[in-house]
């Protein structure tokens, strides 16, 4: 499976997450929001640029738990719970903005 | 979210009329080769893999006799029929057990019997063919192994042996499930099924000691790759990473510091878990099993216990010995290994632990038994401890506890729907489908009783009631972990 993004044609795979990390760009986000309906906003872009950012470091996405208590840090204790992830990627952190930010699939008991 | 006519919900499900062919559509991602070789299987279908199947099928039954015993013995008597949580959810009667067994065994027929040798038309055998093997790939991974079907079966054929029979013939000549063996493979690369990096698990840990410490004042320690430490704790690894998985896991991290028992994660083996057994593979069971008694030795534990996973539960009670023993250099006055209901309830009957039951004063609680602890493992040193220990440890913890209906329970407790390597997105039609006979127990205690959250001891289960309960409009947050309760009771001394 692939996607069309700028022009470029990117290997996903069969649930259309991106086969390799290095080929992502804001716009990749973007178009597969779009697909889903969702409009990204500043909101979503916090949340995203966390995934990306603890993946860069650390080669996993974040726990559940972690990845709430760094957008608690960021944007107000209030947001740090995956209510507030859910409200804005409805299908949760690990489904829907992993692959949005490029991140690999997370499975296993999850 | 699927969408499918959703089913009433009944104490005890309707058996519903059948619909031939409803659930055919359905069929796993096909793992690619760099997921198929790590594990010692063919990237892609074998050359001449029609004979290649019967042969394996030959060697298979040859080597475990249940398997020849339990394709030769089966009567059609249909005691088994309207006992499949799948069958019930989606009335699709190849998802019978005997129907699924049927898938298997006529082609064992076609090869290994006389009258399927000289009359197969006459005895219903089946020569091996893409068409089987197409049904074989679909219906064999809509079984979750929950043995359900093989309590009330008269003979006590298990269909889960069939079906993981099925699956090692499907993967030597080359056609293996994407999520079991890729999670496989995560396990042989990273230590663990989620293929966590060994930093990204230390930071999970470092930030729960900060959390937990915020929230009681009270440093309780979640140690990886300590050694010298008492216990060895084989959780499940969805417990660092998922919620409501980790509130349990911060149970753990409790009871320990209350008891003053040193213990640590391996970096080496953080995985209770073990999707060998899913795809019937001896030698890739062993290799994950292997891992648990390296880390064991590596870090000069006396103990290994077991977190709130429950497959990891069966190949640890059932088979951890014989796949890694012997654990000779354990302390013996200890089980090998300990579930760590094990090591809450006898703290608690010690007088070790104490509770504060209104903690938990907001909920009235309910408790799912999941399959691998019911139906393949034990507990504890009384007659079914499975089922008695995890309840009273909820009943220590808690003051509101009910049951759903007995033939839901214990037992005869119907899978969570996800389980035997069936917890993955592309089949979520049948995962909710299921569901449908647990949701129909669960809707009928929060009508009579007020039921706000269903407790179990496994990740699978947790995990997907959180998926699916929506669905049936229940709160996903509905699902959470017996040493979640725990945690929201326990009463801590403060120590460093």
């Amino acid at each position: 499976m692939s996607i069309e993004v700028s022009g470029k044609t990117l290997e996903t795979d069969e649930d259309g997450y991106l086969a390799d990390i290095g080929e992502w760009e804001p716009e990749v986000a973007q178009s597969m929001a779009r697909t889903d309906g969702i409009e990204l906003t500043e909101a979503h872009w916090v949340v995203l640029n966390i995934l990306r950012d603890y993946y860069i470091e650390y080669q996993s996405a974040p726990a559940i738990r972690v990845l709430n208590k760094t957008i608690g840090k960021k944007v107000g204790k209030d947001k740090g719970n995956s209510k507030y992830v859910y409200g804005l990627f409805p299908e949760g952190p690990a489904v829907q903005a992993c692959k949005y930010a490029g991140l690999p699939k997370p499975t296993g008991c999850v | 979210m699927v969408d499918f006519e959703k089913p009433e919900l009944r104490e005890t499900p309707v058996v519903p009329s059948i619909k031939p062919g409803v659930m055919s559509h359905l069929a796993s991602h096909v793992a690619k080769p760099k997921i198929q070789e790590p594990l010692g299987y063919p990237g892609e279908l074998v050359d001449n893999w029609e004979q290649a199947a019967v042969d394996k099928l030959g060697e298979l039954k040859g080597k475990y006799r249940s398997l020849q015993v339990f394709l030769d013995s089966c009567v059609f008597c249909g005691a088994c029929t309207d006992k499949c949580h799948y069958f019930l959810g989606s009335a699709d009667p190849k998802n019978m057990p005997v129907a699924r067994q049927e898938l298997l065994r006529s082609v064992y027929r076609r090869y290994y019997t006389l009258p399927g040798k000289w009359f197969p038309k006459l005895v219903g055998a089946r020569d091996m063919n893409r068409e089987v093997l197409d049904e074989w790939y679909s219906y064999f991974y809509q079984c979750s192994e929950c043995r359900r079907c093989a309590v009330f079966c008269p003979l006590g054929i298990d269909t889960a042996e069939i079906a993981m029979a099925a699956r090692e013939i499907m993967d030597s000549v080359g056609r293996g499930q994407k999520y079991s063996n890729e999670v496989i493979g995560k396990v042989f690369k990273f230590g663990n099924n989620l293929g966590l990096a060994v930093r990204a698990v230390a930071d999970t840990l470092a930030s729960l000691e900060e959390d937990v410490e915020e929230e009681t004042g009270v440093k309780v320690r979640f140690p990886l790759d300590e050694e010298g430490a008492e216990v060895l704790l084989m959780a499940p690894s969805a417990d660092f990473f998922a919620e409501p998985h980790v509130d349990g896991l911060i149970g753990y991290g409790k009871v320990f510091h209350q008891a003053g028992i040193s213990w640590t994660f391996s970096s080496h083996a953080a995985e209770g878990g073990n999707f060998g057994l899913f795809i019937g593979s001896y030698d890739n069971m062993r290799r994950v099993a292997v891992r648990v008694r390296e880390a064991a030795l590596d870090l000069g534990v006396k103990r290994i216990v077991f977190g709130e996973c429950g497959h990891a539960w069966r190949v640890a009670y059932s088979f951890l010995n014989t796949l890694a023993g012997p654990f000779d250099f354990l302390d013996p006055r200890y089980p090998v290994p300990q579930h760590i209901c094990e090591v809450t309830y006898d703290l608690m009957k010690r007088g070790v632990l104490k509770f504060d039951k209104s903690q938990n004063d907001h909920m009235v609680l309910t408790f799912h038994d999941s399959c691998n602890v019911a139906r393949a493992s034990g507990m504890g040193d009384l007659a079914d401890g499975q089922f008695t220990i995890p309840r009273e440890i909820i009943k220590a913890t808690c003051n509101h506890f009910v049951e759903m209906s007995p033939s839901t329970i214990r037992g005869a407790t119907f899978c969570c729907g996800a389980g035997g390597g069936t917890l993955t997105d592309e089949l979520m039609e049948i995962r909710t489908r299921g569901a449908v006979p647990r949701m129909g127990a669960l809707q009928h205690v929060t009508d009579k009783h007020g039921v706000t959250h269903m407790v179990s001891i496994c990740a699978i289960c947790k995990s997907q009631f959180s998926k699916i309960m929506p669905y049936f409009d229940f709160d996903a947050e509905m699902s959470m972990g017996v040493h979640q309760l725990v945690s929201n009771a326990i009463i801590l001394d403060k120590r460093d």
